[in-house]
């Protein structure tokens, strides 16, 4: 970029207005960081001690398998976790650990929770980051294409497929994939992780679901730049499709379809856990469902605080996205 | 931007290209094996069952296929005349997977490591664990027959004290056994290969592989892939998916595990005999068997399975179904039917609540076929699915009615220990609830103490006749443990105490 040697005094300010906004928002979501924080935590710990049934018998079962669990283990459990202390001391000791970066270690692996989670979450990321790429290498296309001449029968079966595939539960998808492109094509493996060819299935199956929605919303976008006056003046002029596409169209089409992949991606992180559990997935939905069953609060705790602050980094970085495709929104 | 893009495209690309190496069938020289179990921790006494199966960790004392127990890395045991020290002899030139030697010493802390931690160790009346030469000597506070039995639970797994932090962590699991770990990726994975300086005859495979899958259907098409080679537990529908293929073997063995109805005697429903004879006849249980297990032979006829030969016997008269004599037996206890259909007596409804969990997936579907089959003869039960837990901590604060369960009785090769805590005076976590019966009691002392063979079988069979005459629980169905492989995978024993995979006599056909 060297477009500061060409820039004009509007030019200037419009780049100065857009770092002033760009640090409020910094200063906005940093403070919504430490108010998701505290209230993740403090739900968080409120919601799994309201939960019936008690916590030292859940624990114990997590840790040594439900055929060994009895009264006595349960009590040892109590006595070395400290968990007949008072709940709001437990909270204190928590928010005074987690101010220093310590969340702990797991009541059921005794690992250190932060291991723990970088460990899932990792697989998570790298699954929800292919998922996307083969979500966009999907959607790009079918919904431009469609969005180019809507009502028409291409973009009448693709709107029919999306919605097909929106409709089928993730679960289904994956096993259908599995049925068809594991055990009846052998060529892909049907479960696990660990190499790469593990990643097709389950990316494949997350892509397709969210793909669908995203080629919906290409689409509209795709319809909606198109039938706009710019557009409509660049062909006129004589601009080739393509080329009026890439400068008349394609950043407008981008605002939606980033906005609606941030919320996705959200999800995405979150984890399908019924996706992880089909393709033996070692992520962060599993991790939490299987914590929530075995009452292990720091690795909860943890995970909430972590996908909380997540959340608030993935849209800090949609909104800064959308102002640089347009500037027109920092004001 | 070069290098995204870069990244991106090759990405994609391993998208795309798919490895041929799936595809092509070469000579063979590793298994994978996938279970439900998750890998959750490297600790002996919570996961230990996952390396004892895989071949990696070994304890004193093995048991064959048959349940008896067999020399392990005790190469043989003796008690005192008075049944209060039991010495260990260790098999010498045993090396541990870091290299370092098996002695008495290192055996010693690895034993006391078990028993300072939840398991199966607490059940045993144990003082102390020393070392003394090549022994192991275990000072008991009262005679406990089955000590041996119990040294061959996952628990009591002897590592190296390499494997342990100063703070009592396990950092790594240092065994003895035919396999050594190469790479651990909890909760998912794990990894060994064969360890060439094993003490006893070497594995024929080089590398194995476990992965926990948990959804049976997910294992059922693992094998039909060929992602996995040995699939461990299946679904009735994964057996059906399976058995038709030419190249897949589907073994099923009956384990030591039963499905039963603990009953809190305490509830004055519950407290007759009679009562509860009445509820046992309303259950079919070979409908539950062959509807929802998928093999009619599960049907329980007695609580112990016949798997458990010393604990299973012919003569005792088979648990039956007949509804209309469950009625007449309600009757004569003065059971009326009220105006919903609901027995009555003394103003009390004939109503229970059930608790259940869904970590064994036919548990609640079994849950609902026995709610069923009693509203048939005028109990109303209610069904309360929820964590497995809820069982021994409603038995600790007498909240429970009913509960179904699925109980291992194979948790030791001796199913004493479990009996001993199951049926004792007042019952047990996962056995009878406030059931007193002396005569009983006693003979499991009995058993617990006596090395006499003639002695110990007189008294487990009044143990067994006495739970099958009063039921205190109602047995349900006896387990069936399904496994497929390939049929190219040759060697392979379904273990019925589940103890090992039998990975290292396994081996690829030519």
């Amino acid at each position: 970029m060297t477009m500061s040697e060409t820039l004009t005094p509007a030019r200037r300010a419009e780049a100065r207005r857009l770092r002033a906004s760009f640090v409020k928002l910094l200063a906005a979501r940093l403070f919504q960081a430490l108010v998701v924080a505290l209230i993740v935590g403090i739900v968080g710990f409120a919601m799994m001690q309201a939960l019936p049934g008690d916590a030292a018998y859940r624990i114990a079962a997590g840790r040594y398998g439900y055929d060994v669990v009895d009264a006595a283990a349960a009590e040892a459990m109590r006595l070395q976790l400290g968990l007949d202390r008072p709940a709001l001391e437990m909270l204190m000791v928590w928010i005074g650990q987690a101010l220093t970066f310590d969340l702990g270690h797991s009541f059921v692996t005794g690992a250190p929770v932060v291991d723990e989670i970088l460990h899932q979450l990792g697989h998570s990321v790298g699954l929800a980051f292919i998922s996307i790429l083969v979500a966009l290498a999907l959607a790009v296309p079918v919904g431009t294409l469609a969005g180019l001449r809507p009502g028409s029968l291409f973009d009448r079966i693709s709107g029919g497929a999306a919605l097909v595939l929106r409709a089928t539960p993730a679960f289904l998808i994956g096993i259908l994939l599995i049925l068809f492109i594991a055990v009846e094509l052998r060529l892909t493996p049907a479960s696990g992780h660990g190499h790469g060819t593990h990643f097709v299935l389950p990316a494949l199956t997350l892509g397709l679901v969210l793909g669908s929605v995203l080629s919906r919303v290409v689409r509209n976008a795709v319809a909606e730049a198109v039938a706009s006056e710019p557009f409509r003046f660049a062909r006129q002029k004589g601009l080739s499709l393509p080329a009026a596409l890439r400068r008349h169209a394609f950043r407008n089409a981008a605002v939606p379809v980033i906005t609606y992949l941030g919320v996705q991606t959200a999800l995405l992180l979150e984890g399908v856990v019924v996706v992880e559990s089909v393709f033996s997935w070692p992520g962060i939905g599993h991790a939490l469902t299987h914590a929530v069953f075995e009452r292990d609060i720091p690795m909860v705790q943890g995970t909430a605080l972590v996908l909380g602050l997540g959340f608030v980094v993935l849209s800090f970085v949609v909104d800064i996205s959308c102002r640089m495709l347009d500037p027109r929104l920092a004001q | 931007m070069l290098k995204s893009r870069l990244a991106a495209a090759s990405l994609l690309a391993s998208l795309c290209i798919l490895a041929p190496s799936q595809v092509v069938a070469q000579a063979r020289t590793s298994v994978a094996v996938a279970a439900s179990w998750h890998v959750t921790s490297l600790d002996p006494s919570s996961d230990g069952y996952t390396y004892q199966r895989m071949g990696i960790g070994e304890t004193l004392v093995d048991a064959d296929a048959s349940g008896a127990l067999v020399p392990g890395l005790a190469r043989e045991w003796s008690s005192s005349e008075d049944g209060l020290t039991w010495r260990f002899r260790l098999r010498p030139n045993v090396e541990f997977h870091d290299g370092t030697g098996l002695d008495a010493a290192k055996a010693t802390a690895s034993l006391n490591r078990a028993l300072s931690h939840p398991g199966i160790l607490s059940l045993a009346p144990i003082a102390d664990i020393t070392a003394d030469g090549d022994d192991v000597v275990v000072r008991l506070e009262k005679p406990f027959a089955p000590l041996p039995a119990l040294m061959a639970n996952y628990a009591t797994m002897i590592l190296a004290p390499a494997s342990f932090a100063e703070d009592g962590s396990t950092v790594a699991v240092i065994g003895t056994g035919p396999f050594r770990i190469t790479f651990v990726a909890p909760p998912i994975s794990l990894e060994v290969e064969r360890f060439s300086d094993y003490w006893g005859e070497p594995a024929l495979i080089e590398t194995a592989s476990y992965m926990s899958a948990s959804r049976a259907e997910a294992r059922a098409l693992m094998v039909e892939s060929g992602d996995t080679d040995l699939a461990v537990t299946l679904d009735p529908a994964g057996i059906r998916q399976l058995s038709p293929l030419d190249d897949v073997e589907v073994e099923v063995v009956p384990i030591p595990r039963t499905i039963a109805l603990k009953l809190n005697l305490a509830r004055p429903q519950l407290a007759e005999a009679k009562a509860r004879r009445a509820l046992s006849l309303a259950i079919d249980r070979e409908g539950i068997a062959a509807g929802i297990l998928g093999f009619p032979e599960a049907a329980a006829t007695q609580l112990f399975p016949p798997t458990l030969e010393d604990w299973h016997s012919d003569s005792l008269a088979p648990l039956s179904t007949n509804f209309s004599e469950a009625k007449s037996l309600l009757a004569e206890l003065g059971w009326e039917p009220g105006p919903d259909g609901i027995l009555m007596r003394d103003g009390k409804r004939f109503e229970l609540t059930l608790r259940t969990f869904p970590n064994r997936p036919e548990l609640p579907l079994i849950a609902a076929a026995v709610q069923d089959q009693w509203r048939q003869i005028g109990v109303d039960l209610n069904v309360s699915v929820g964590n497995s837990s809820d069982i021994p901590a409603g038995h600790q604060d007498g909240s429970l009615d009913v509960a179904l369960y699925a109980r291992n009785y194979g948790l030791t090769p001796d199913p004493i220990v479990n009996a001993a805590d199951d049926f004792g005076s007042g019952g047990g976590d996962w056995g009878a609830m406030n059931w007193d019966s002396p005569k009983v009691a006693e003979a499991l002392a009995a058993a617990l103490e006596t090395t006499d063979e003639a002695a110990r079988a007189d008294a487990v069979e009044s143990v067994i006749e006495s739970v099958q005459a009063e039921l205190p629980v109602i047995p349900i169905a006896w387990y069936q443990q399904t496994v497929a492989h390939p049929k190219a995978l040759q060697g392979v024993v379904v273990d019925p105490l589940e103890r090992s995979y039998g990975l290292s006599k396994l081996r690829w056909a030519e």
